[in-house]
């Protein structure tokens, strides 16, 4: 699976970074980021995208799980 | 679904800023200047004696409630986050060059919205230079420009930059007679302190939940064709707007407008540059604000940047001049600051590509 470790990244990075590693299409794909912002950017763009979203949060890290619908 | 209600809270959010900005040039600030981040952040520096520029000097209690609005409120959401390290110096320099577009053209990117929303043309052309340079620093970002990771820091190093706008504030009620006041002039017009406090406390606090950024919907249209954030613009546009037209305050033209010039090449190449350091800063003037209420250090440094800028803007005779223009030492400086936003980011391209 493409991981995209979007950590220290403030926006639009790691919409960016989720952006080239949607670009292959892959049927999952997990980012990691650690900021709000982040977060609601990063699932917006996946969403938008056709990516089913599941977050989970772990130790001040939130990973986002994409699925592609 | 999520998606539509987002666009809908940015809306009313910035249906609630527009309105704030309404509301306060007409309790006292200068007309089309309700709210301005460029211009308050320069009459802070005046009112701080930074620059001596008799006319623009008031500390404005609007800035030091925007970013407390915007501590406060990341506080009580958990999302108060002590952060810094990402090329602060860098970050610094391009706060600087943003303030030097923005008082060529007379305004930040939230006074080009007002602007436009009271007729005024000029802001229109200072509208497409914005988004030129936007639209340049997109170019970047997708060619791999990055200033890089920001890291953890302390609670102190967070809460510093909340706490001087509490001691500016503290200063301003308590011991007045530090500082300089504008007898005349944009300085000198301003609502009172406690309506432009709790103003500044709401807006802070409704763009940090938002995340609204004037360049940052232009910016996100363009990179992922996504127009959320666009929505916070169209929505404080809308409402100056409309505000305008029912008080009769709509005036459509080039000339004879308020702190304005019609110097269009610079007014152009002004808010380009401001764009495009905004676009390399990731946020506007205003954003960067909000940043630094939400612990964001290098924010922090980009706002101290500003201040340098707003500074240097008239002691060295950079800022445009209301009904002329903008002087040669100006344009020199604003197309030095385009230089340094393209050789800043083809070194970071090419750093990324190693």
């Amino acid at each position: 699976m493409i991981i995209v470790d979007a950590k220290g990244l403030s926006c639009p990075q790691p919409v960016i970074e989720t952006k080239k590693a949607l670009s292959s299409r892959p049927e999952e794909a997990a980012v990691i980021v650690d900021n709000i912002a982040a977060r609601e950017n990063v699932s917006r763009y996946a969403n938008a995208m056709g990516y089913d979203i599941d977050v989970s949060f772990d130790n001040g890290q939130t990973r986002i799980l994409l699925k592609r619908r | 679904m999520e998606k539509r209600n987002e666009k809908i809270r940015l809306a009313a959010a910035g249906a609630a800023i527009g309105l704030c900005a309404f509301a306060l040039a007409l309790l006292g600030n200068p007309a089309n200047m309700g709210f301005c981040i460029a211009c308050f952040v320069r009459d802070i520096a005046g009112s701080l004696r930074m620059h001596q520029a008799s006319a623009v000097q008031y500390m404005r209690p609007e800035i030091i409630g925007l970013v407390l609005g915007a501590f406060i409120i990341s506080l009580i959401r958990g999302e108060f986050k002590p952060r810094g390290g990402s090329s602060p110096m860098l970050r610094l320099i391009l706060g600087f060059f943003v303030m030097i577009g923005a008082l060529a053209f007379l305004g930040c990117p939230l006074r080009m919205v007002i602007r436009l929303a009271g007729g005024d043309l000029n802001a229109l052309v200072g509208l497409a230079g914005f988004i030129a340079g936007i639209a340049t620093g997109v170019l970047f970002l997708n060619k791999g420009y990055s200033l890089g990771k920001y890291y953890s820091q302390s609670s102190a190093e967070g809460v510093a930059m909340p706490a001087v706008q509490i001691v500016l504030l503290v200063i301003l009620i308590a011991f007045p007679s530090l500082l300089a006041f504008s007898g005349k002039g944009p300085g000198s017009m301003h609502a009172a302190i406690a309506v432009s406090l709790a103003a500044g406390l709401a807006v802070g606090a409704a763009a940090q939940r938002t995340r609204m950024c004037m360049a940052g919907g232009i910016r996100d249209a363009m990179l992922f064709g996504d127009w959320t954030l666009f929505y916070g613009t169209a929505g404080i546009f809308l409402t100056i707007l409309i505000a305008n037209l029912i008080s009769g305050k709509v005036s459509l033209g080039f000339s004879g407008q308020p702190v304005a010039h019609s110097d269009h090449i610079w007014n152009f190449l002004g808010m380009m540059l401001t764009g495009l350091a905004s676009v390399m800063l990731g946020g506007c003037p205003m954003r960067q604000l909000i940043l630094a209420g939400e612990g964001n250090t290098d924010s922090a440094l980009t706002v101290v940047g500003m201040l340098l800028g707003a500074s240097a803007a008239h002691n060295f005779n950079l800022a445009g001049i209301a009904g002329k223009g903008v002087p040669s030492a100006g344009r020199i400086a604003v197309l030095a600051g385009l230089a340094f936003c393209i050789a800043l980011a083809l070194v970071k391209i090419k750093e990324a590509r190693r």
